[in-house]
């Protein structure tokens, strides 16, 4: 398949402190449609700045970057912005939902800056089958602050699925989870992936990468390596192990 | 983004900091109750100013004693009173273009009558008073030429005095004192109610003006000359020849007098209403001002608090002119709900200060259209650089953002 994301030698360096921050130093990267990528390495190594390029959210200082064969820097404030809304979705670090607003109607917001204009029962139905994928609709009326941490992620998850996105792009979407909500996450991942949608997600645990098909790793702002996952682990698998393992402790106990 | 959503993000965001709220609209709330008090306030005394000119009478000049126009000191109605008959016979005899002339003398006295007695006002007209200020007579007549020319002691009475005095009984016949001189009862007038000043124009003792003169007064001198004027395009004609003739007759004298008009008197009567009507729309160019930068103020604030917000926004694909729409609308509504309030707190105002001060009002629609019309455009002024801000941040520092 053709590379649906083009890095080439993309650098991004912060002037705002008092010494300039070189974050990503030279990056080249190819990532065609319907790869599932892990980006690790340790913290501070540029990965959220990387992701945060990835989905224009960012302009690289140097480089170039190509999204399904356009040069984004040729874009303006507006046409990154429609790309975002568009063929995008960003999971962040920190879940960013909108406070004393409903999992719905957090869900519902990308919708409503699309440049198709929708009716409110259409908006309405679309995010309700997005946080049906995430396991979330019973949910659908409750306020972040209702919500667990874990819950609130998969909130943002359905959010940044509800314009059926191409790619994905989740910045440590299990960090804040336990193991099994995180094999949950990564089992609806999975099934994105499968249905098409290439991912590229942030991980600190090497057990979850391993649910991906491709890891890279970085250090200093560079890539150091790029390895084809072997032993792939199936969530829905790992999922009868877990379960099976409770009822066991469950029956011992 | 669809218009309703907008609206609904608006209240949400308003209703979250609802005292905070109310609290920025008070400039413009209280700048709009000023407009629309200002404009009932101004509209009622028009309406009643137009009324009382009316009722002066059609095409009315009067002439007073002491002079306005000059600089220095003023001297007021009636110093130094030197408007003789003459002066009036004068201006009859020798201006043309006019209809009727009355020598006006004016008193107030106590009057006696069936045992009664009540403290009026003494009026001393000419006969043909009572055309020009298109007075009738309810019962009985009007004196005559005769009466004026003989200085008869005979009276015409004004509705309230005639209830006042006379509970039982015509008083058509019968007589008063005045000074201790008995007067006879020639006639009651229609009644005619209050004027612009609150005065009640029915409460008189109309005499002939030479009786006046020379048994209640007791002066050479007049009070005011009363004229009116063939049609009101000759007006200032005859305002100017009555001043040339008065002037002429003063030998190069002082002017000690001063001629006026029915637009100039009543312009007079309202100077007090009009001296409010500045201070209120003063205070209410001010408190819209204020208001307005209140309202930027609080707009600042809400987009610095609301960066993170912002931030989601832009992220997700907004485009900076949703974001700057979203923060107008804030500050439209806000503006817009301190108007409505204001309209309302106007129009209870307006109420009240009939009420309790006694100025007609009159509240108007255009004044309640403008007002809406003002607070958009103050929500537009106001709200657009807090709102362009807003607009113009970058969605990955807003997200940063603490
Ligand atoms: N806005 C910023 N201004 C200045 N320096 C920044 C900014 N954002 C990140 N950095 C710096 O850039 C480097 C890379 O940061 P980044 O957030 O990409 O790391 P990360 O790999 O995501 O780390 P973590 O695993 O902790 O999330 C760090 O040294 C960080 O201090
Ligand atoms: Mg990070």
């Amino acid at each position: 398949m053709s590379a649906v994301v083009q890095l080439q030698e993309i650098h991004k360096t912060y002037d705002s402190g008092e010494v300039p921050v070189h974050a990503v130093r030279g990056v080249t990267l190819d990532i065609a449609g319907g790869e599932f990528v892990a980006v690790m390495g340790a913290s501070g190594s540029g990965k959220s700045t990387l992701m945060n390029l990835l989905g224009c959210l960012d302009r690289p200082t140097k480089g170039r970057y190509l999204l399904g064969g356009t040069d984004v820097s040729d874009l303006d404030r507006n046409e990154l912005a429609d790309l975002r809304n568009q063929k995008l979705g960003f999971v962040f670090q920190g879940f960013n939902l909108l406070a004393r607003t409903t999992a719905r109607e957090n869900v519902e917001l990308p919708m409503l800056y699309g440049r198709r204009r929708f009716s409110s029962k259409e908006v309405r139905d679309h995010a309700l089958r997005s946080l049906d994928i995430v396991g979330l609709s019973n949910r659908a009326d409750h306020f972040p602050s209702q919500l667990s941490g874990g819950q609130q992620q998969r909130v943002a998850i359905a959010r940044a699925l509800i314009n059926d996105p191409q790619i994905l792009l989740a910045d440590e979407p299990t960090g804040n989870l336990d193991s099994k909500t995180a094999v949950e996450i990564m089992g609806v991942f999975q099934k994105l992936n499968e249905q098409g949608i290439t991912i590229v997600m942030v991980t600190h645990e090497l057990d979850i990468a391993h649910y991906c098909k491709r890891n890279l790793i970085m250090r200093d702002g560079r890539l150091v390596s790029d390895t084809a996952v072997a032993g792939r682990l199936v969530a829905t698998a790992e999922m009868q192990k877990i379960l099976a393992a409770e009822t066991e402790a469950k029956l011992t106990a | 983004m669809r218009f309703i959503n907008i609206i609904k993000v608006a209240l949400r965001a308003l209703r979250r900091s609802a005292m905070r709220s109310i609290l920025t609209a008070l400039g413009i709330i209280i700048g709009i109750a000023a407009v629309i008090a200002v404009v009932s306030i101004g509209n009622g005394a028009k309406t009643q100013v137009e009324a009382s000119i009316a009722s002066l009478g059609q095409n009315i000049i009067s002439v007073f004693p002491g002079n306005f126009t000059a600089g220095g000191v003023r001297g007021g109605f009636g110093s130094a009173s030197t408007l003789t008959v003459e002066d009036a016979l004068a201006v009859s005899r020798e201006v043309a273009g006019i209809v009727a002339v009355s020598p006006e003398m004016n008193d107030r006295s106590q009057i006696l009558a069936n045992g009664l007695n009540w403290n009026s006002q003494i009026r001393g007209e000419d006969v043909n008073y009572l055309d020009i200020r298109i007075w009738g007579i309810a019962e009985g007549e009007m004196f005559t030429e005769a009466d004026v020319r003989n200085s008869t002691k005979v009276c015409v009475i004004g509705n309230t005095v005639a209830t006042q005095l006379f509970q039982d009984g015509d008083p058509v016949g019968q007589s008063l004192r005045i000074r201790n001189i008995p007067f006879k009862i020639l006639g009651v007038l229609t009644a005619k109610g209050f004027n612009y000043f609150g005065q009640d124009q029915d409460d008189l003792v109309l005499i002939p003006y030479t009786s006046h003169l020379k048994r209640i007064a007791r002066r050479p001198n007049l009070n005011s000359i009363l004229i009116q004027a063939q049609s009101p395009d000759q007006m200032a004609r005859i305002q100017q020849d009555v001043t040339d003739l008065l002037q002429q007759r003063r030998n190069g004298r002082e002017p000690d007098f001063t001629v006026r008009n029915q637009q100039e008197l009543a312009e007079a009567a309202t100077a007090t209403t009009k001296t409010m009507t500045f201070l209120l729309t003063v205070i209410a160019i001010i408190s819209l001002i204020v208001g307005g930068i209140g309202i930027m103020n609080i707009m600042l604030v809400s987009v610095t608090e609301r960066t993170r917000e912002i931030g989601i926004r832009l992220a997700v694909g907004a485009h900076g002119r949703d974001v700057l729409t979203q923060f107008l609308v804030e500050a439209i509504i806000l503006s817009i709900m301190g108007g409505i309030i204001g309209i309302v707190l106007g129009i209870v105002s307006s109420h009240l200060v009939n009420k309790f001060v006694g100025w007609p009002v009159q509240i108007s629609t255009l004044a309640i259209g403008g007002a809406v019309a003002i607070s958009t455009v103050i929500g537009v002024f106001f709200g657009f650089y807090p709102a362009r801000k807003a607009a113009q941040l970058d969605p990955i520092e807003a997200l940063r953002y603490e």
